[in-house]
């Protein structure tokens, strides 16, 4: 079960990414954090402290549950219905550029029902997205604007993120398929 | 009850509403009661939103067949049905075959031949969903059969209560009506005993069950001792529709015995709520100022109702016949 990301660089990487996020956009005027539950949440509000200490501005965040959007329930093989959990976003979404927050960007389709679900609380001037490792293995096309790290897998692969807020750790581990 | 995203993983892993249909309170786990309540604070919020919609249920058929006069109960499935994006088909039976003559086996078998995925059925006849269950393919959800269960009623109630106290286990609940016709007690009493509820029912002796103390609840006919130092007051129609008898000499004389009073109401814990799952029977089993007073949760219950039907729509929708998911 190798570590492919400590706590260290899992720090240091999102330090880097609210660095670029305010080089990219100039401040961070109009933006806005959503993280996609579960794990995308807790990188949100780690990304929205950092750049407070960067700014000095507060960034809202929300989150956002998007079981209701997955293009993979209602279909038999997939088992009982995932559980859906409730979409947290306090403030308006229109005319702000919205930082998408994810933990692994995989095949696209998690990102896909995400945009779908944001798209109903508003129409935000821009959508950029955020994500802890990318994986590859796309199927559909969607591209991070913010990638922790680049990490090539094989599909049997299985990329686990943990988190001090969920899981009681920071780390990224990838686990073979049939057991490491 | 605040939960955390790691204690409702634990829970996920647990639980998952794995049935066909959803016919009665009675045969729920009190998991599966927490699962469907926890799903309807999701569901909630949908209805908050700007666009109140949800692609959850696109391509799903559900057929809301009432037998019997319903707005509220009838209104809400539909309206959850369309936020989920389900395409939905109401069948009023005035208007329908039924009055040639048609069985309702037939009826229901006629309708699964254009391939539905769920019937929302009330019925005057108790046990009549558990006969369609039997005959359907689809997913049956009782919206009311005859004098047997409500289950949405019960858990939109317990929803509204969980609501406002964030428990239902060691509130004590007052029931007062006719006790003998109310599917809507009977789901009540299952779902509020699963989850340790202390329940007092209360009606004039005619109108009690014989056997009620069995489902451990306790039974009076004096409403003072049912509602001293109540959480919650829940008042139920009194149904002359399915009165085939006297069981009491006359409304006013009900009104004047168990009646709903602001007096009486006074008696309960000062953050009492006053429940009644409509229709209202003002000046029968409430007066009009405790029904309109700021005690009353009634429009609450309504507007929790849809909230509670998406979330039996869509955990029904998952079906059973599969394995654990991913």
């Amino acid at each position: 079960m190798p570590v492919v990301m400590d706590a260290d660089r899992i720090g240091r990487t999102l330090t880097r990414i609210a660095h670029e996020i305010v080089e990219r956009n100039k401040g961070t005027d109009d933006l806005a954090l959503v993280g996609v539950r579960t794990r995308g949440v807790p990188i949100a509000r780690r990304i929205a402290r950092t750049l407070r200490e960067i700014t000095g501005q507060d960034v809202p965040t929300g989150s956002l549950d998007i079981t209701l959007y997955r293009d993979d329930t209602m279909r038999h093989a997939v088992g009982a219905q995932p559980l859906v959990r409730k979409t947290d976003i306090q403030f308006s979404i229109d005319n702000r550029k919205i930082l998408l927050v994810d933990d692994v960007l995989y095949t696209g389709r998690t990102t896909r029902a995400a945009l779908d679900a944001l798209i109903d609380y508003g129409r935000p001037k821009a959508i950029q997205l955020i994500v802890l490792v990318d994986r590859g293995h796309r199927e559909l096309p969607i591209k991070a604007d913010y990638v922790g790290k680049n990490l090539p897998t094989a599909p049997e692969e299985i990329v686990q993120v943990r988190l001090l807020e969920i899981d009681g750790e920071d780390e990224v581990v990838v686990e073979t398929g049939g057991g490491a | 009850m605040s939960t955390t995203s790691q204690e409702l993983d634990q829970k996920q892993a647990v639980t998952a509403l794995r049935r066909k249909d959803l016919l009665g309170i009675a045969e729920l786990s009190p998991q599966e009661i927490e699962l469907v309540l926890d799903t309807a604070e999701a569901m909630k919020e949908v209805g908050t939103r700007p666009i109140k919609k949800v692609p959850a249920l696109r391509g799903k058929t559900v057929v809301n067949l009432f037998y019997e006069p319903s707005t509220r109960t009838r209104t809400s499935f539909e309206i959850a049905e369309k936020r989920l994006s389900a395409d939905t088909l109401n069948i009023a039976i005035g208007t329908s075959s039924v009055v040639k003559g048609e069985t309702l086996a037939d009826t229901a078998l006629n309708l699964e031949a254009m391939s539905p995925d769920m019937i929302v059925l009330r019925h005057a006849s108790s046990g009549a969903c558990h006969f369609l269950s039997r005959v359907c393919r689809s997913a049956i959800i009782n919206a009311g059969d005859g004098m047997h269960e409500h289950p949405t009623q019960a858990l939109l109630d317990a929803f509204t209560i969980r609501e406002r106290k964030k428990r239902l286990a060691g509130l004590k609940i007052a029931i007062v009506g006719d006790l003998l016709h109310s599917r809507v007690l009977r789901s009540n009493i299952h779902l509020l005993t699963k989850l340790g509820a202390d329940v007092w029912v209360c009606g004039p002796p005619t109108l009690i069950p014989a056997d009620i103390r069995r489902f451990g609840v306790t039974a009076t006919s004096v409403v003072e001792e049912a509602v001293r130092d109540a959480d919650v007051i829940m008042l139920l129609r009194i149904q002359l529709e399915r009165m085939e008898g006297a069981y009491f000499p006359s409304l006013r004389e009900y009104f004047r015995v168990f009646g709903m009073t602001e007096e009486r109401m006074l008696m309960a814990r000062p953050d009492v709520m006053i429940m009644h799952p409509g229709p209202m029977n003002r000046g029968v089993e409430i007066a009009s100022e405790v029904a309109d007073g700021p005690y009353s949760v009634i429009l609450d219950q309504v507007a929790n109702g849809v909230a509670v039907r998406m979330a039996v729509l869509y955990l029904l929708a998952g079906g059973v016949e599969h394995e654990e998911a991913a």
